[in-house]
């Protein structure tokens, strides 16, 4: 291989031609991110808020603390996601009629791209693992992670991966393949820019981050159960979180694999997956999915514990049917990793092997069906409160059911022929993803906020939002089936045939509706935020809730429980309740916490500069900051002091005042 | 529920609805759509229910209704259990039968039984075959039985069976023409197969279904129905077009362009779609099935280093040389001998009992027959 001479060897590919000052768009925005990036910057200073920022936040290994800055990552990024939709929908409404549109190919390949990885792996991923991170330790009465410094090193390098995406917008450029990017169109020979490269290392970061995440809350659920809390007494939210991690664990290190085999055909000029010198790509597609189905479960399953966890509480009910919802979820995790050739049931497989994989698929829906058919019964006989979390969740029941049959649809190979890569798919999996991951998101914020924060969301802008969010979900999505059916093809840019031009417009107004829905919801954030006193929670318990997150106060104190509770029921907190629970008023105990450590944040960092050095090829740098991450973890390991100790008059202090709350709120 | 019938409706209304998916002018694709909705009754079966007592509940247990029974403890009734799991399963049952039946009845590999319902295909009737080459970004076609070409633009006589082989130069692209028949991916060096029937003359829309860069949005053609003798017609035209394709001028034709005009071509090289599969069209390359047939007896060993040449930049983006493997050999092309699939037996609805191809009859999948190596 030869280093051509304009690779310089300080800068790599980088030069001034890397930044799109030609593109008004990307100019615009960088104008406006940077103002308020130096607002921003420039408040923390006034305010003197770096030291804060930094002991309390940064470098805070608190799994509560972890998981609200997973859930700030994941709005932000949905903010950025957002955007490219608007984006898209725009340019699809309006490139008729010999019009190309506003957006060139350049741009707009770049955007279906961005918009598909962010919302999958940087709004998703961080909403699924936020949640996790900060509901799991609570429901199960621990005081923390199994491995409190790799969570704050996780969450560092999922950072890391949305700063090199983000950076791709105003450095280079981003990948313009598709979200999975299969080669040989993402090999070098045809994107022989730094696109893919940004692609392969953020989700190569990224994904560290999440593997370690996985392994982490899987020995947490494992190994630091209250006593009394069996398996088969684990909170339904737990159980489906230990599943999604089972799902992790198992399979981001193909991800891993394959993003590596992928760079060295980029970087090293192997031939894995090129179309030449004995390369197959259908090797990269085969592998990315093996992947890439068991992802759209880990996405899911942790929100089917939100609706069965939300769905008891607000029906003031058990469960109905947990063992079988525990058994369905265990049955979903198993099967996910046998269909994953229904992506491409189109590539030419046989008549039998499509069969196989169509009808696994199929056999997914019934232990789904089984838990739709749970949530059902639990409601029946109960005494419904419409609060927000619930409104979600009846929504998510009305509008999944229709993802999940054009799901099955698309599993029956004949169908798949007619239906693959056209918008009717794109409908579906927005269906479910929608109907299913961010409705369930959207209840999972209603329903533990106030015990993060200790005040409620106020309901009145939640319940816009609401208004905005199902119907432009249903109006911006409808039309994509039908054009589906009309036989309109997936990433197209212009269209030759007017009659198709409503239907796009119909589908931008419902983006149009949907955006409302997001600022409605920035709105009751702030809104929230401003009357907290009058939406103030004292009892910590504002739902009566069933779990043993309500038993602690809101927030809960740093150490979680005083004493490690003893779970005698499937629903904890509620059996105590019912059996005249006494909150202990003495006997407290010094207890022992994992102290916070800047080390993550620093090994995050230079990962990600070794990422922005090896996308650039600036070999220098990617040399010294890889010896840096190799040095600073090793340094790390040699610090001894890593826990610190809770006084026992602290804790009884902090245990009086809030018995103290809870007698005035009587 | 109204809100969303009346969105149904709204786009409906609006007219110019052409519904190609489920009501095509090809058998194939009109068996496809059937399947599409007989699935989707299937599923309404279970789905309708649970909407309406979705709705239902959450009305009747809603806390302001008193009236209603509330039973707080109430988790649990083994019968229930069994109807929520047998429901869906039995639903499931039904589908997999209609799924399995229906993959291997439509199987894109096998030849055609029917033309249309009650018109079955006889047993002389050879397919029309059509050669088609996914490049970026453009469709170029090939019909080695009239020996013409054409880019963007294909015709098909209306009710003669028609016999796609697909490939690809470049990256994956999906051939598809809703019309038709469904889509299959062309990929470079891989070959798959589409059978389809036109039964209704007219002009269709046919394009790549798989993204495939910059140009994909002009990647379309046009497909073409044709009656009687317009078929012949139209083959007489693309002999008059005066320009001939051979290996030189594909080369030229390959270099990527975007919303190219439909082009002709009087006369074709027979062996250009073999070599093109084979990805070596150009003069001096090791063909694939030459490559893997040396392969199979062992490889080359340490003297297979020798016929990887450099061949030089492939231009300032990458700056990198990018390498092949020079022929050795001088076989000029592939046997093209290969037996098709017999069609499906239209009587075996169920699909049981289907073997696959290359089974059926007492010859096997014809690989090329090699002398035995130097080993053996």
């Amino acid at each position: 291989m030869t280093t051509p001479s304009d690779v310089s060897p300080i800068l790599g590919k980088l030069t001034l031609a890397a930044l799109p000052l030609d593109q008004p768009i990307l100019v615009v925005t960088f104008i406006v991110v940077a103002i308020l990036g130096a607002m921003l910057l420039g408040a923390i200073t006034w305010f003197r808020q770096w030291g804060y920022l930094w002991r309390e936040w940064l470098t805070s290994v608190d799994h509560k603390k972890i998981g609200i800055m997973y859930l700030i990552l994941g709005t932000i990024m949905l903010l950025r996601g957002f955007a490219d939709a608007i984006m898209m929908r725009l340019q699809q409404a309006m490139a008729f009629n010999g019009s190309e549109g506003y957006l060139p190919p350049h741009h707009y390949d770049q955007i279906f791209t961005a918009h598909g990885v962010i919302m999958i792996f940087f709004v998703g991923m961080p909403f699924v693992t936020g949640f996790m991170n900060y509901v799991v330790p609570l429901q199960i009465g621990a005081r923390d992670v199994a491995f409190p410094f790799l969570n704050n090193f996780s969450f560092w390098m999922t950072v890391g991966g949305v700063i090199l995406v983000m950076m791709s917008l105003f450095v280079g450029e981003f990948a313009k393949t598709g979200w999975l990017a299969y080669p040989p169109l993402s090999g070098l020979t045809y994107s022989p820019d730094v696109g893919v490269d940004y692609w392969i290392w953020a989700l190569q970061i990224a994904g560290v981050g999440t593997t370690l995440s996985g392994i982490n809350l899987l020995v947490t659920i494992i190994k630091m159960r209250a006593p009394g809390m069996s398996l088969m007494k684990m909170p339904i939210f737990t159980w489906t979180a230990l599943c999604t991690n089972v799902l992790i664990v198992a399979t981001f290190p193909v991800l891993t694999a394959v993003l590596a085999l992928q760079g060295l055909d980029r970087y090293l000029g192997m031939n894995f997956f090129t179309s030449d010198l004995g390369g197959n790509a259908m090797m990269y597609v085969n592998l990315i999915w093996i992947w890439g189905h068991p992802e759209v479960y880990i996405l899911i399953l942790p929100l089917f514990g939100v609706f069965s966890e939300v769905t008891s509480t607000f029906s003031g009910k058990r469960l109905f049917g947990y063992t079988s919802m525990v058994y369905a979820t265990v049955v979903i995790t198993i099967l996910s990793y046998l269909v994953w050739l229904h992506h491409f049931f189109t590539m030419g497989s046989g008549a039998s092997v499509n069969s196989f994989f169509g009808i696994t698929t199929m056999v997914i829906s019934i232990p789904t069906g089984a838990k739709l058919f749970n949530w059902l019964f639990t409601m029946y006989r109960g005494r419904i409160r419409f609060e927000l979390p619930m409104m979600w969740t009846i929504a998510f029941m009305l509008t999944f059911v229709v993802g999940g049959m054009t799901g099955v649809l698309l599993a029956v190979p004949p169908a798949d022929f007619v239906l693959h890569n056209s918008l009717f798919l794109v409908a579906h999996f927005h269906n479910v993803i929608i109907g299913g991951v961010l409705f369930g998101s959207f209840a999972a914020i209603n329903f533990w906020f106030p015990k993060a924060f200790g005040f409620r969301l106020d309901p009145f802008w939640g319940k816009v939002s609401f208004w905005c969010w199902v119907p432009g979900f249903w109006l911006a999505f409808m039309p994509l089936y039908i054009l589906g059916l009309m036989g309109i093809t997936r990433r197209m840019r212009v269209f030759d045939d007017p009659s198709l031009q409503i239907f796009f417009v119909i589908a931008g107004f419902g983006v149009a509706v949907i955006a409302c829905g997001i600022a409605a919801m920035l709105i009751q954030f702030g809104v929230s935020i401003l009357r907290r006193d009058r939406l103030r929670d004292t009892t910590g318990d504002p739902w009566a809730g069933r779990t043993l997150e309500w038993s602690t106060s809101s927030p809960p104190p740093e150490y979680n429980f005083a004493f490690t509770p003893v779970a005698h029921d499937l629903d904890a907190w509620y059996d105590m309740k019912q059996r005249g629970h006494e909150r202990p008023a003495a006997g407290f105990r010094t207890i022992q916490m994992p102290r916070n450590t800047g080390a993550g944040i620093v090994l995050a960092a230079f990962s990600t500069i070794c990422g922005f050095a090896l996308i650039w090829h600036i070999w220098w740098l990617a040399a010294g900051s890889f010896l840096a991450v190799l040095v600073t973890a090793i340094a790390h390991t040699f610090d001894y002091d890593r826990t610190f100790r809770i006084p026992a008059e602290t804790i009884a202090d902090t245990e009086a005042q809030r018995a103290r709350a809870l007698a005035a709120a009587e | 529920m109204m809100r969303r019938l009346a969105l149904f409706a709204v786009p409906l209304l609006l007219g110019g609805c052409n519904l190609v998916v489920l009501n095509p002018a090809g058998d194939v694709a009109q068996r496809q759509g059937d399947l599409v909705l007989m699935a989707t009754g299937l599923m309404l079966l279970i789905i309708l229910p649970v909407m309406a007592l979705t709705v239902l509940f959450a009305w009747r247990y809603r806390a302001a209704n008193r009236e209603a029974r509330y039973e707080p403890e109430w988790s649990h009734s083994t019968g229930l259990e069994l109807v929520i799991w047998a429901a869906p399963l039995i639903i499931i049952i039904c589908l997999g039968a209609l799924t399995w039946a229906g993959t291997h009845l439509l199987d894109p590999y096998r030849a055609l039984s029917r033309i249309a319902p009650d018109r079955p295909v006889a047993a002389s009737t050879r397919p029309l075959e059509v050669q088609v080459v996914a490049l970026d970004w453009k469709w170029l076609f090939i019909l080695p039985e009239q020996g013409v070409a054409s880019v963007n633009e294909l015709a098909a006589p209306v009710d003669r069976p028609i016999r796609f082989r697909i490939t690809s130069t470049a990256v994956m692209n999906s051939f598809f023409i809703p019309a038709l028949a469904g889509q299959i991916y062309a990929m470079p060096g891989m070959e798959t197969t589409l059978h389809g029937v036109i039964n209704r003359a007219g002009e269709y829309e046919g394009f790549s279904a798989n993204y495939s860069g910059a140009g994909f949005s002009g990647m379309r053609f046009r497909f073409h129905g044709l009656d009687g003798n317009g078929f012949e017609g139209w083959v007489a035209q693309l002999r008059q077009a005066g320009e001939g394709l051979d290996r030189q001028r594909f080369l030229a034709l390959q270099r990527p362009s975007q919303n190219e005009p439909i082009r002709h071509f009087s006369a074709v090289d027979p062996d250009l779609f073999s070599a093109i599969v084979n990805a070596c069209v150009e003069p001096g390359r090791m063909c694939r099935h030459d490559m893997m047939s040396i392969d199979a007896r062992g490889g080359l060993g340490v003297a297979g280093i020798d016929s990887v040449r450099r061949i030089g930049s492939d231009g300032a983006a990458t700056g990198r040389t990018t390498a092949m493997v020079s022929s050795i050999c001088t076989i000029p092309s592939f046997p093209e001998a290969r037996p098709m699939p017999p069609p499906v037996a239209q009587a075996r609805l169920t699909g049981a009992g289907l073997r696959p191809p290359g089974l059926d009859g007492s010859q096997p999948l014809a690989v090329t027959q090699l002398p035995p190596g130097p080993e053996s």
